[in-house]
């Protein structure tokens, strides 16, 4: 069982005020916001997962329910069209970033009005005027990329900033390694969010990585890193505006590490013989959603029935986006090879 | 195949006899890749063998194909037999460099006093619904790069055989697997056996024309000969097995028997294989016996798109085999 140490913070710039100043600095619609993205994203991974038992799914997919508080978090950081570029665990990203369920729900059944007409599935759904630059399958593949929209944002004198999100397993490639020193080297406006949920498929972070906590490897890279309670939506928050607000004034790029923890098996086949029940009953209990609900109702931000009536909605949002989803056309098989080049 | 020994497994169940077997036999053989360990391996194949062998010969790796390539070329060149594993081979694209730069050139520039005795194992293909980046079939690439042999069977007893021959080849051996064939079932004898690389077989013969294929177009390709048979027309059916070695032999004598050629494969048709199988018939002696003009069924050229219609219409599938076979065999009739 490996307990969330929290880590000596690398940056004084970036030290959580603490939730409970927090909770009265944000407006309570702000709040809410973020309660119901959280619940939006867990009603959404639950659907998803029970369209695949149904049977009407033709793929794979990876659930992120848990991990919540870290999609959530990280991206009320920014502002509306501050941009995002992440990975196969991307549900929460995407509604966080503000998709149109039904689209994202019709992407995952592979129909044609989804957001890649069917073509990308849920591991890469992308909504690119929405500011949501495409999640990739191929592990790390997206922090290079990420190098290069940054780039792109500077050149251009852009004040918008980049969350490049990837998963423990991603930071032992070279790419990794070579993307965050050309960050850092270019000062470029991108903060690096590696979401550690503990495990790669199998592999556990703490056996895979030689340095613990992660966020230790960003010293390597002189630019401020830390690690994070990811199931605290608040305090990732926090992490994440300090960086964002850095990387916005032009000073460089962060690292940041949200310790969280997946409750589902890696994708539809995992059998979870890797770790035990008990671990995932243990880390089921620090659900980071009735934890913000909790927080919300003892700081009398939110009314219990205020909370409940937020879940509710967002429960309905989901059944409505299926139900339309189910019902979109399917893409056509004719004439794809138009769609491979850019006219 | 009625030896005593021999019983029906899986493709999957062949595949981890030969690895078990040839580690039960040459502890210089060992395993190195993602989630091969406690998990078994993504699809399954390497089950129970952590179990048997130990973490220290069934060694799961972080994600790191770069250096999973390299530390297999490396302990190759020190003598040992290193079976890599690339979860899915288009995550082969980040062990590029290793592979190409180093294991295939590594006997020749130093002028033949070393070699590299390894195997890149990796799954290939569509037909999973996993889209663009789950689903490739690269062997176009590693067979245009000298040093690199290329073997891609299509049945569990071929999958044993080879992958016993490619474990004990002195040279790297990129073995690929199918995710569809995983599950289909054949008869494998139970003892150590190897099948030479660089021979395909004659799966089914027939006058008509000559299908060549490999990997998963075999089993396609025989449903489709089985279906035109039933409309009289008798299709040739090979299956390649290896196509670096290649058995140019086989392929000559059954199309100067035939007179006409469908290549069929998945991976997309421009640049791909079926370009250089063409250009092996064409520069031999079969030109001369050719009635029609050599045809490839391939892969569009498009990437794998995740819709299940879509998915299915991007690579030939059995109806498409039959109807570019019906209209080969009535070419010029
Ligand atoms: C380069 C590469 N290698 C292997 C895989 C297979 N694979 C998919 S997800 C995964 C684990 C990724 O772990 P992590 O980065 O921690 O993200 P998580 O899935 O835990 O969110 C693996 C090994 C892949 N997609 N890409």
């Amino acid at each position: 069982m490996t307990e969330f140490v929290p880590h000596p913070i690398l940056d004084p710039a970036v030290i959580p005020r603490g939730s409970q100043q927090l909770l009265r600095e944000l407006p309570k619609e702000r709040l809410a916001w973020m309660l119901q993205k959280m619940c939006e994203i867990r009603y959404f991974e639950e659907k998803a997962e029970e369209l695949y038992v149904r049977g009407l799914v033709h793929g794979t997919m990876h659930l992120s329910i848990g991990q919540e508080a870290s999609s959530v978090g990280s991206i009320a950081a920014l502002r509306p069209d501050d941009l995002i570029i992440h990975h196969h665990r991307g549900h929460g990203h995407t509604i966080a970033k503000g998709a149109d369920l039904k689209r994202m729900m019709a992407e995952f059944l592979g129909k044609e009005c989804g957001y890649c007409r069917g073509r990308g599935g849920s591991m890469h759904i992308a909504d690119i005027p929405g500011g949501n630059l495409g999640a990739t399958g191929v592990v790390g593949s997206g922090i290079p990329t990420a190098v290069g929209i940054a780039l792109a944002l500077q050149m251009r004198r852009s004040p918008q900033v980049l969350l490049a999100f990837f998963g423990d397993g991603a930071v032992n490639l070279g790419e990794f390694h070579e993307a965050l020193n050309m960050a850092a080297i270019w000062k470029l406006p991108v903060v690096f969010i590696c979401e550690n949920n503990q495990y790669g498929m199998s592999g556990p972070a703490k056996v895979m990585c030689a340095v613990q906590p992660l966020s230790v490897r960003a010293i390597a890279y002189n630019m401020p890193g830390q690690t994070v309670d990811g199931n605290d939506v608040l305090a990732v928050y926090q992490v994440t505006q300090a960086a964002v607000e850095r990387a916005r004034r032009g000073e460089g790029p962060a690292f940041i590490e949200n310790y969280t923890y997946r409750w589902r098996g890696h994708s539809k086949s995992d059998r979870n013989v890797y770790r035990t029940q008990a671990e995932i009953d243990e880390w089921k209990q620090r659900c980071p959603i009735a934890r913000f609900k909790q927080l919300l109702i003892e700081a009398h931000v939110l009314t219990p029935e205020e909370v409940e009536t937020i879940d509710a909605q967002a429960k309905m949002a989901i059944e409505r986006a299926a139900e339309e989803a189910l019902v979109c056309p399917e893409p056509s098989p004719e004439n794809l090879e138009a769609e491979v080049y850019a006219p | 195949m009625s030896e005593p020994n021999t019983r029906e497994i899986t493709y999957l169940e062949a595949v981890r006899e030969a690895l078990t077997q040839e580690m039960r036999r040459d502890p210089s053989v060992f395993l190195l890749g993602e989630d091969i360990g406690v998990y078994g391996g993504a699809f399954g194949v390497t089950r129970g063998m952590l179990e048997e062998f130990g973490p220290e010969r069934v060694r799961d790796t972080p994600i790191s194909e770069a250096a999973i390539a390299g530390a297999a070329t490396g302990a190759a060149l020190m003598g040992m037999r290193p079976v890599m594993e690339i979860m899915f081979m288009d995550f082969i694209t980040i062990a590029m460099n290793q592979l190409v730069n180093q294991a295939a050139k590594i006997r020749f520039m130093f002028g033949g006093k070393a070699s590299i005795p390894m195997v890149i194992r990796t799954p290939a293909g569509s037909g999973t619904g996993a889209a663009a980046q789950h689903c490739q079939s690269l062997e176009a690439w590693f067979i245009n790069v000298p040093g690199i042999k290329v073997v891609a069977p299509a049945t569990p007893y071929d999958a044993k055989g080879l992958l016993i021959a490619a474990i004990r080849d002195n040279n790297p051996v990129l073995f690929m697997e199918h995710k569809l064939l995983y599950r289909t079932k054949g008869p494998v004898p139970e003892e150590l056996y190897s099948i030479p690389l660089g021979q395909a077989v004659v799966r089914r013969e027939g006058r008509d024309a000559t299908v060549l294929a490999y990997s998963v177009m075999v089993p396609r390709a025989l449903e489709a000969a089985e279906q035109l048979s039933r409309e009289g027309i008798e299709l040739e059916v090979i299956d390649l097995r290896s196509l670096k070695p290649l058995d140019q032999a086989t392929i000559v004598a059954s199309v100067s028997k035939t007179g006409r050629v469908l290549i069929v494969h998945e991976a997309p048709r421009t640049g791909g294989f079926g370009g250089e199988l063409a250009a092996v018939i064409a520069e031999s002696e079969a030109f001369d016996y050719l009635d029609a003009p050599i045809r490839r069924l391939a892969g569009r050229d498009i990437p794998i798109p995740y819709n299940r219609t879509l998915e299915r219409a991007a690579v030939p599938q059995v109806e498409d085999i039959v109807a570019a076979a019906r209209a080969l065999a009535q070419e010029g009739r």
